[in-house]
């Protein structure tokens, strides 16, 4: 993927030993066949070995990605004996179904939520991880830091059935604190079923799930920092506040354009089993996001194409997304994703 | 109190001020709130799992001080009914899967680890254009259950059977072995089958453990794959059963004495919850010290 492999030819073969007088240019020909062979005998072993991934890749991501054609049907499920020849089978509408769904107020009213969550949570969530990764990196005790990061960090490894379970057993009706406000005499609020604050409580979620493991990449950032320039800083008499400013969050810097860059491209996609499992305490009109749209369309009512096409449209947006964002991030200077060294 | 100076930290830099009191109390309370967010939950929900139902009925419902323990709760849920039968899938599924993912992983990073090689580029293009393209629900759908995988538990493994993500983190990982010690086994006339195993595995126990942990928990906790794709009840996996036993609150069948004093629901389905984080819980702790540098920074340089 780096530049500097991109530009520099591939070296064919194994490389002639100096001075053996080999021809500078031989005929381009046999120069082309010859090490092709020498290479395969050379690397089919690591070929052999790239195999079985290559192929699960192909059944399970390219044949679904070219599957996308089932968008521009009027797929019949009930068309010749599985999916797949029901796929071969089904009649092509051109953008029938794409006209289908930007008229469906269902769907925009889902996109406007997905945008939604994804701005609150980048206002709202992403600098959490940075000041936690900042603080932790300020603990002088290496004991507490590391007590502190396994708790913090063990959240993310559980699953969003799990999440959800833990929320609704501390905030929901049932839960603890319902239970202790009503010990104390007090109505206790609708949290888990609120549409109204749904979009807060999702974000506390999301934040309990996974503040923790998102200052990983932030603490190894700090620790990349050379303590010579917060030294030479201190002794200039920058104080603690100038050097935050001046020294760590410039360290920062790359990785936050990353991460940044990364969720934009990912701005349509929001923790989609969280919102699954809470859209029908919610109600559609607060927790239904793309996905869900999705999924309830074409999976839960069978319109496949249907389905489909709001699919390949969240996909085909989030492709220019991330283009767009990592193009950005080269206009600030930064190296973004594509053209890693 | 306050008039005591406060001795200072001795790692901390000499030119570093020492934090004041205000600070340290906000330092302090951060890292509290955060702590007791994660445990507290944890503790309670475990507590109420061992309570009695005199225990329960005081509390008014989840237990936060223990008074008096009661495990028959798990008596009841290892005895044969659902969760058992659940939990034994979700172990074959988590323990195959991981076994299949970590093999298919480790050969093609290792197959994908030397630039020049025959096709590197094409191959390399061909794992990572997976980041950019996304297949989407429906036809994803579409093919897993024309393969005929419908209430099968190959459709839980093999639709994820390769993490690209850890494939990047595995292939970093290779490419930072020093290509002196592959070159002189080379020149022994190991082949690359040998060499991997040999030389290249033993060198990479910490990134192996890291990305098992990940596609171990991945198969743990995987649900929407069970929801799609597993009508068969007898084929749920935990978090299935999970999701339908205290999120949509389904009773699961449970195979305990009819008529005997059965535990309190409550402790039941916290007994779920715990059995389901456990392994979780219990596994993490060692792999986590691998979670360095070298493993997790390593993938975000890709």
């Amino acid at each position: 993927m780096s530049q500097a492999q991109a530009s520099r030819p591939v070296v064919a073969g194994p490389v002639p030993p100096a001075g053996t007088g080999a021809p500078a240019r031989p005929a381009p020909a046999r120069r082309r066949r010859s090490p092709l062979r020498a290479r395969l005998r050379r690397d089919w072993p690591l070929l052999v070995m790239v195999a079985p991934g290559a192929l699960l890749l192909a059944v399970f991501h390219y044949l679904p990605a070219l599957g996308n054609v089932v968008a521009f049907q009027d797929y019949n499920p009930y068309l010749g004996d599985g999916a797949l020849q029901a796929l071969a089978a089904s009649p092509f509408v051109g953008l029938e179904n794409f006209r289908e769904l930007f008229a469906d107020p269902a769907f925009w009213d889902a996109f406007r939520n997905t945008l939604a969550i994804t701005a609150f949570q980048l206002v709202f969530f992403f600098p959490l991880p940075i000041a936690l990764a900042i603080l932790l990196n300020s603990l002088m005790s290496g004991r507490l830091r590391g007590f502190v990061q396994t708790v913090v960090y063990l959240p993310h490894f559980f699953s969003w059935v799990l999440v959800v379970t833990f929320f609704v057993q501390m905030l929901g009706g049932a839960g603890l604190l319902s239970q202790e406000l009503r010990d104390a005499g007090l109505t206790p609020p609708q949290i888990m079923s609120n549409p109204d604050t749904f979009i807060v409580l999702v974000t506390a979620e999301a934040v309990w799930k996974d503040l923790g493991w998102g200052t990983i990449v932030f603490l190894a950032a700090l620790a990349a920092v050379d303590p010579n320039l917060y030294e030479a800083s201190a002794v200039d008499g920058a104080g603690r506040w100038r050097r935050l400013w001046h020294i760590t969050l410039p360290g920062l810097r790359p990785v936050i354009v990353l991460l940044l860059i990364l969720r934009l491209g990912d701005a349509l996609s929001v923790g989609f089993e969280q919102f699954l499992l809470q859209r029908d305490a919610v109600g559609r009109q607060a927790a239904e996001v793309l996905d869900t749209f999705v999924y309830h369309h074409a999976i839960a009512t069978g319109d496949y194409g249907f389905g489909a096409a709001a699919g390949l449209f969240k996909a085909l947006v989030g492709l220019v997304l991330i283009l767009a964002a990592n193009r950005f991030a080269h206009v600030l200077g930064e190296r973004g994703v594509y053209s890693r060294s | 109190m306050t008039t005591m100076p406060r001795r200072r930290h001795p790692s901390r830099p000499a030119w570093e001020e020492e934090p004041g009191a205000a600070a340290q109390a906000a330092t302090g309370t951060v890292l509290t709130v955060v702590v007791l967010a994660v445990l507290v939950p944890l503790w309670v929900v475990l507590l109420t799992s061992v309570s009695s139902r005199e225990s329960i009925n005081a509390a008014g419902g989840l237990v936060v001080v223990p008074r008096e323990l009661d495990f028959s709760a798990y008596r009841i849920i290892f005895s044969g009914g659902q969760i058992t039968k659940a939990l034994l899938v979700s172990t074959l599924v988590t323990v195959a899967g991981t076994a299949l993912s970590l093999v298919v992983t480790v050969l093609a990073a290792y197959g994908l680890s030397r630039p020049g090689s025959l096709m590197h580029r094409g191959l390399l293009f061909y794992f990572l254009l997976t980041f950019l393209i996304h297949p989407g629900l429906v036809p994803h759908y579409l093919v897993v259950t024309g393969l005929g995988l419908k209430d099968s538990l190959w459709a839980l493994i093999l639709p994820t059977a390769v993490s690209v993500f850890n494939l990047v983190v595995v292939r970093a990982f290779f490419q930072n072995i020093p290509a002196e010690l592959l070159d002189s086994a080379r020149l022994d006339g190991a082949g690359e089958f040998r060499i991997l195993w040999r030389i290249v595995l033993p060198l990479s126990k910490a990134v192996i453990a890291v990305v098992g942990l990940f596609y171990a928990v991945g198969y743990w906790n995987t649900w929407f794959n069970a929801l799609l794709y597993i009508d068969d009840n007898e084929k749920f996996p935990i978090q299935r059963v999970l999701q339908s036993y205290i999120l949509a609150g389904q009773a699961p069948q449970t195979s305990g004495t009819v008529g005997a004093a059965l535990p309190p629901a409550l402790a039941i389905k916290m007994a779920v919850v715990v059995v389901t984080v456990a392994p979780i819980a219990l596994v993490y702790p060692f792999v986590q010290r691998h979670f360095t540098r070298g493993v997790i920074v390593g993938a975000i340089k890709g």
